[in-house]
């Protein structure tokens, strides 16, 4: 049958390019709504709390938001990674203090070089992963149980580690220095110049190849917009970090010393890129979304489930090591006053709010960083409104609600449409 | 519990074998016999007159058996192409190595095209979004598209209104024309007879009748479904 010129381009299986309306409406309406809930209540907190309190958008204030969502970030890239694979790890908070308590422990206490104390804490990090990976996917217990277990137990091993102080003061200067320290101003410049360059070329090149494959591409007016977004959304998070627009907006002199990019916020945006190639682009992260899917399926495909739910598991708590790094240099210590429940419950909690489901197989590691935002934005605004800390944690519990309202509403239209 | 007793059958290139049989007549049991999900206690397979040993579902497929499930085994919240490709996308290195995107939606089409699967609109929408026979479709074109020698089809038009079983029934003359070799297990009788070659009934786990399409009656086969007929087992 020749094709006609009306528009059907549903029919055909090669068919053309779709126009940016098409793309955009036709996904919308299918209740793909993707990070746009997320990206929408952001931008609402802001104003809201820029409207109540007029240094919130100011330099050295998002400065203090980026150090501030480091360590809920890094632990929300590891949720993020098990709940695609529809499991939980409830142990990532107690994992984190744990290691922070191991850091500081053989750095300080046994005078060990600082980078040993790291590749040790990164060890036992991956090694706990590893470790809780097996009993739940080789022996059988669910995961829930396995990693509540491990809050429980980790817990109690990060006292041990601590001794009968319960804190150890880490004044190690390269320790110390991934929470004080900031990119230089024009590195954070050729950071995001660079890196809207390589987004940039990368996208284009990818639909170029499409076309010149004969498969459908997009239309390339969406992949312009989107790249001038993120370069534009780049440049302007260099320069107020950079402390370039402080004034701008606000009225006053603010003394704002720490300008720059922070390093925790390097660390995280490292991390997220990183993760979100291995979870689109690799084999491991197509089987991760697979299993979360549809494990008898992946199993039967050939997917060695056991290995990539440990291994999953193994980069979930080695994440968490690493968040307790940063937290320990905030802290300038290792101490059993951190709450280990909380910090899990508010990295889950991001990952969620930031659009990755609960169910498994749906969502993608950018919701850990706009989850931890958000979550971040309403902590670092409560705080600066001077609130109590009960506000604080019956807004942050209204918010998970409503963004999981919104995420059960948008499955139900999905499912409407056909989408289940 | 005995599932299967001195069961044995034969499939042949380019042919349609229906496995027909009660609930829990062993049709079930045999055919994941065959595609390594269920080791037998005793008993051989072979492939082109060579003995072969299947123990886990990987040894069939990388004999050309490959076997479709009642549940399709899709996984929804994965793209077309993606579960066509699941387990074998040939990343280099393989795991943390990219996947070869491009060639692998090229082939997906081609597969597609060249067993007339043309219903499905884009290869990169989620199969969840597909009609009973689109994912049927994209399930045996999944199977056959492995240089299969063998497929093992289960229930394959159980979930699916008439249109679509029509959609289906012709893709698996169209893999027969292409000299496959292809075991149907249903419980419709119109369906067997519309394109199985031969059709073999089992009882209570032992093969109890075979017949050929040409000279047998609907009434024969349910006969030796039921047992109101016993046959001598070839």
């Amino acid at each position: 049958m020749s094709k006609t010129s009306a528009p059907a381009p549903q029919g055909t299986l090669t068919g053309g390019t779709r126009t940016v309306s098409d793309y955009t409406w036709s996904r919308l309406r299918e209740g793909e709504l993707g990070h746009l809930p997320t990206l929408l209540g952001l931008v609402a907190i802001w104003v809201y709390f820029q409207s109540r309190q007029p240094t919130f958008l100011s330099a050295r204030n998002l400065s203090n938001l980026v150090l501030q969502i480091g360590v809920t970030g890094t632990l929300a890239v590891g949720i993020v990674l098990v709940l695609l694979m529809s499991e939980i790890d409830l142990s990532v908070g107690s994992v984190s203090i744990l290691c922070s308590a191991v850091v500081g422990n053989v750095v300080v206490n046994q005078g060990w070089a600082w980078y040993w104390g790291i590749v040790l804490m990164l060890v036992v990090g991956a090694a706990i992963g590893a470790f809780q990976g097996f009993w739940f996917a080789a022996v059988g217990v669910p995961s829930f149980v396995v990693t509540l277990a491990g809050l429980l137990g980790w817990q109690g091993v990060q006292q041990w580690v601590l001794g009968t102080t319960g804190t150890i003061n880490v004044f190690d200067p390269h320790i110390g220095a991934i929470a004080t320290t900031t990119l230089p101003a024009a590195w954070g410049w050729a950071l995001a110049g660079g890196g809207s360059v390589v987004y940039a070329v990368t996208r284009i090149q990818e639909q170029l190849r499409r076309r010149r494959a004969g498969l459908p591409a997009k239309p390339l007016a969406v992949v312009g917009a989107r790249t001038v977004l993120v370069a534009a959304l780049a440049l302007l998070v260099v320069a107020v970090l950079n402390g370039d627009l402080d004034g701008f907006w606000v009225l006053g002199k603010a003394v704002f010393l720490n300008k720059g990019v922070p390093t925790p916020g390097v660390i995280l945006l490292g991390l997220v890129l990183f993760f979100a190639w291995l979870t689109t682009r690799t084999e491991f992260g197509r089987y991760v979304y697979a299993i979360g899917g549809n494990p008898e399926a992946a199993r039967r495909a050939g997917v060695n489930v056991t290995a990539i739910r440990i291994a999953a598991f193994s980069l979930c708590a080695l994440l968490a090591s690493i968040a307790g790094l940063i937290q320990t240099s905030r802290l300038a210590a290792a101490s059993q006053a951190i709450d280990p429940g909380q910090v899990t419950l508010e990295a889950i909690a991001a990952a969620v709010i930031g659009g990755t489901s609960l169910f498994g197989g749906r969502g993608n590691i950018w919701s850990a960083l706009l989850g931890a935002l958000v979550i971040g934005s309403v902590s670092n605004g409560l705080d600066l409104d001077g609130q109590q800390p009960y506000v604080k944690l019956i807004v942050e519990g209204a918010i998970l609600l409503l963004f999981l309202t919104i995420d059960a509403l948008a499955r139900r239209w999905r499912a409407a449409a056909g989408r289940s | 519990m005995q599932a299967l007793t001195n069961v044995d059958f034969e499939v042949y290139a380019g042919e349609v074998v229906a496995l027909v049989g009660d609930n829990g007549a062993g049709k079930s049991t045999l055919i994941k016999c065959i595609s390594g999900a269920h080791l037998p206690d005793t008993g051989t397979i072979s492939l082109e007159g060579e003995e072969v040993k299947i123990r886990v579902p990987s040894d069939a497929t990388r004999l050309g058996i490959e076997t479709v499930y009642q549940d399709l085994a899709l996984c929804d919240n994965l793209h077309v192409v993606a579960n066509m490709f699941l387990g074998r996308e040939g990343a280099t290195p393989p795991l943390v190595g990219p996947m070869p995107e491009l060639a692998m939606e090229k082939r997906s089409l081609e597969v597609l095209e060249t067993l007339h699967v043309t219903t499905i609109s884009s290869v990169r929408q989620r199969v969840a979004s597909l009609s009973g026979g689109q994912r049927q479709s994209v399930a045996i074109s999944r199977a056959v598209m492995w240089s299969a020698k063998v497929v093992v089809l289960d229930e394959p038009t159980a979930a699916l209104g008439v249109a679509q079983t029509e959609q289906v029934l012709a893709l698996i003359r169209r893999l027969r024309e292409r000299g496959l070799g292809i075991v149907v297990i249903t419980h419709n009788l119109h369906e067997v007879f519309e394109i199985a070659d031969r059709i073999i009934v089992l009882r209570l786990g032992r093969r109890v009748a075979t017949f050929t399409h040409e000279g047998t009656t609907p009434e024969d086969v349910v006969a030796a479904i039921t047992g109101a007929r016993q046959e001598a087992a070839p």
